[in-house]
């Protein structure tokens, strides 16, 4: 055992290296841009020297990498201070989706675009009465000539306001069973008919959308899949969802609320002296060291080239809750001052009370925590999936919260 | 990146499993946990036989000189058989005692014996009462002679010899001594515990004879030691059983039908179960952490055994508690194999100090890495 890459590693690890420590952008480059703008620079850049989604084919904009040197890349890039991605759903959803259901004509057209990060996609899947229970959608797909009309809302859409394109799942045949009923497209968010109106966090931002379609017209060559194979298709997106969104391990962590537990008192000395503070502490060590370490157990399979184990699907469904768990408790460890949130006045500029506002939402997108355990038990135990009162009945004829 | 064990490491570890699923199934357990023999010294034989007990001994002193991933592997296929043998107290205790301490003397005596399973050790220094400590030492040594009471010993009442803990004046406030339990000045008794399919003993020293092992106040430095390398190794063995755990309950809510399903297709089982999968493999990669740091020397040691240990107390005392609780009623009987891996976990939780001990440990080591 040993933490050395292979050679092949180490040079590559040093040709990324060396790149990114000459293009990063400064300061003075970023100066004046908002994030949408700051994060289109590095993207483009990052594409026109072919350091762009390295694990896509050269011919999509990509460089053809493995995935080990993917992780070296991530691991790199990480250590310099560079602008937020607005990409991860475009790059990390939309484009595998393409890559396996669009025409080679529109992968051509479509995805260099998304890998410049000249166009950025948005993925339109939650419904109001779909969020858990996805295939519940109900926006509905009526065939009009060569298109489809689209009438119904979406929710829960990230970064909607600013993208060009996104991924839709609709239903075309509201008499099939629920999950046969479904089409997927991909559309133009430009598109007339479609309304964007941003819906205000408990955090106070605004990174979600609700997104209503009126008579919204997608041409027939959009559609991804067979009419009714919208559902096999969205399986595709969803599998890279749990690829690309990570166990959240910034922000408030062990190092932070240590950190906190040396400045702020209990008992006239300072709380980290306490008992219950240091076993509370330790157990979170623990469990982000599991987090780190099963990490390292995967990157050796992908060294290896193998694919890695089901260990990784727990990254989400640990880091999440301990992310709020660690905040509350770092509030608390402020006393009465924790209910302060003012960056001139809360520790670390209000990151804690930030967290504590935020963590909610980090364990519901992308799949609740009991949706990631219902993952666990049936995909990497081989428990049964839950029975369905839903099975095989037409979706019109399905009760729901209304009726 | 190589965060893995070696092919020849896994080819032990698929013999291993196959050798106690052979010839320690539960039945095994069972039999010690209701007869009167501490152990099972056919199975200590067997296993004897197979080399585990010489695996980190260097061959010099007729061992085979392996590393700490082998003993790894081992550590952890005897906890998922829950194996009734004396092999933490001998191998992770005291036959690391002697190769942290031993003068080459004290080696040559006692390795060879160990590495061939004819002589078995303990480790001795819990006084009862909550946490021992160096400062609450109360046995006492003099001129060679050693008195005191020691409880509980783990295989103290089947062990050969004892690595005792004394109070000393000078250094860390404590000394470490070699005890013969057959000679003169030895009483010892067989003390009830939660888990009697591991044995453990009350040993009162009176006069006994005693051989300084390591430098006189250096007990208790050893005793860290000693605990760093076998917190990672018990950490293993609390895995193993975590796992097997995990596997009881998964078998049985399979199996089991309640209201015209299996109970594993209910949400509140299976985020059960997924959660024991959840703290397992946290564990486990923690574990791997630790068997790279023990094995290489690291100066992470301290940081790594310690994030080990807290995490493998924490899962398998769930995994243990959950699938009782799975099992439902039929968990909470004799008959049941449940209540294995769950007195098992608390036996091997408190053995080499407990959970609170090993977080204020962990947090202590994070503060010197930080401070240095």
């Amino acid at each position: 055992m040993d933490f050395k890459d292979s050679p092949e590693e180490a040079t590559f690890r040093e040709e990324v290296r060396a790149w990114l420590s000459q293009n990063v952008p400064t300061a003075q480059e970023l100066d004046g841009l908002d994030y949408i703008g700051r994060a289109k620079l590095w993207q483009k850049r990052k594409y026109d020297a072919g350091w762009a989604c390295i694990r896509w084919p050269e011919e999509h904009g990509g460089r053809g990498a493995n995935a080990i040197q993917q992780v070296i890349w991530n691991q790199e890039e990480g250590k310099f201070d560079t602008p937020d991605s607005i990409f991860a759903i475009g790059h990390g959803m939309c484009a595998p989706t393409m890559m396996t259901w669009a025409t080679e004509e529109q992968n051509k057209r479509y995805l260099p675009k998304l890998a410049s990060g000249e166009e950025v996609w948005c993925q339109l899947f939650s419904e109001p009465a779909g969020g858990s229970d996805l295939a519940a959608l109900r926006t509905r797909a009526e065939k009009d000539g060569d298109d489809w009309v689209i009438n119904g809302q979406k929710i829960w859409t990230s970064g909607a306001h600013y993208s060009d394109y996104g991924v839709l799942v609709v239903r075309s045949d509201p008499t099939a069973p629920k999950h046969q009923g479904l089409t997927y497209f991909f559309i133009d968010m430009k598109s007339p008919g479609i309304e964007i109106k941003p819906i205000k966090q408990i955090s106070g931002g605004a990174n979600f959308n609700e997104v209503y379609f009126t008579d919204v017209r997608i041409p027939d060559a959009q559609r991804l899949g067979a009419v009714g194979q919208g559902w096999q298709v969205s399986l595709t997106t969803l599998m890279n969802e749990r690829a690309s969104i990570g166990g959240g391990g910034g922000g408030c962590n062990f190092d932070s609320v240590f950190d906190l537990a040396t400045r702020v008192n209990l008992d006239d000395e300072p709380a980290i002296k306490d008992k219950n503070v240091r076993a509370q502490l330790a157990t979170w060590y623990a469990q982000e060291s599991g987090l780190k370490y099963t990490g390292y157990r995967s990157m050796t399979a992908l060294s290896r080239g193998e694919i890695p184990g089901p260990e990784n699907s727990i990254g989400k469904l640990v880091g999440a809750p301990k992310q709020q768990d660690m905040a509350s408790f770092a509030l608390d460890l402020m006393e009465a001052s924790g209910a302060v949130w003012d960056p001139e006045l809360s520790e670390a500029a209000g990151m804690f009370q930030l967290t504590y506002m935020s963590s909610p939402g980090l364990r519901i997108a992308g799949g609740t925590d009991e949706v990631m355990a219902n993952i666990i038990a049936e995909r990497v135990l081989g428990l049964p999936q839950d029975i369905r009162v839903d099975k095989g009945v037409p979706f019109n004829e399905i009760p729901t919260s209304n009726s | 990146m190589n965060f893995e064990f070696s092919e020849e490491q896994d080819m032990l570890r698929e013999q291993a499993l196959g050798f106690l699923t052979d010839h320690c199934p539960p039945s095994v357990v069972r039999k010690i946990l209701d007869g009167d023999e501490p152990f099972d010294a056919d199975l200590w034989q067997k296993v004897v036989d197979m080399g585990w007990t010489a695996t980190v001994i260097p061959e010099e002193y007729e061992g085979l000189g392996l590393s700490y991933l082998e003993l790894s592997v081992i550590a952890e296929e005897l906890g998922r058989a829950l194996a009734p043998l004396p092999f933490s107290s001998s191998v992770y205790l005291a036959t690391e005692a002697l190769l942290q301490a031993g003068s080459d003397a004290q080696k040559q005596e006692y390795l060879p014996k160990l590495a061939a399973g004819s002589s078995i050790g303990c480790f001795a220094f819990s006084e009862g009462g909550g946490q021992t400590t160096a400062k609450s030492l109360k046995t006492s040594a003099a001129g060679g002679k050693l008195s005191g009471t020691k409880l509980p010993v783990a295989d103290g009442d089947v062990a050969d010899f004892a690595v005792v803990l004394a109070s000393a004046d000078s250094g860390d406030g404590a000394s470490a001594y070699l005890v013969d339990l057959s000679g003169g000045g030895v009483t010892r008794e067989t003390v009830k515990t939660i888990d009697p399919s591991r044995s453990h003993a009350r040993i009162v020293f009176d006069g006994a004879d005693a051989a300084l092992l390591g430098e006189e106040g250096q007990g208790w430095t050893l005793l860290e030691n000693v605990f760093n390398r076998a917190a990672v190794l018990f950490a293993w063995e609390q895995v193993g059983g975590a796992d097997t755990a995990l596997n009881m309950a998964k078998e049985y809510a399979m199996g089991r039908f309640a209201f015209g399903r299996p109970i594993a297709s209910f949400q509140a089982i299976k985020h059960k179960l997924a959660n024991i999968y959840v703290k397992n493999t946290l564990a486990r990669s923690n574990c791997y952490f630790g068997a790279w740091a023990i094995s290489t020397e690291a100066p992470e040691l301290p940081i790594a055994a310690a994030t080990a240990r807290v995490s493998a107390i924490q899962a398998y005392y769930y995994a243990s508690k959950e699938n009782v609780q799975t099992h439902g009623g039929m968990g909470f009987t004799w008959e049941f194999d449940c209540q294995f891996p769950y007195r098992r976990s608390k036996l091997l939780a408190t053995n080499i100090g407990s959970e609170a001990t090993w977080q204020d440990k962990l947090i202590s080591a994070i503060e010197a890495d930080r401070a240095a």
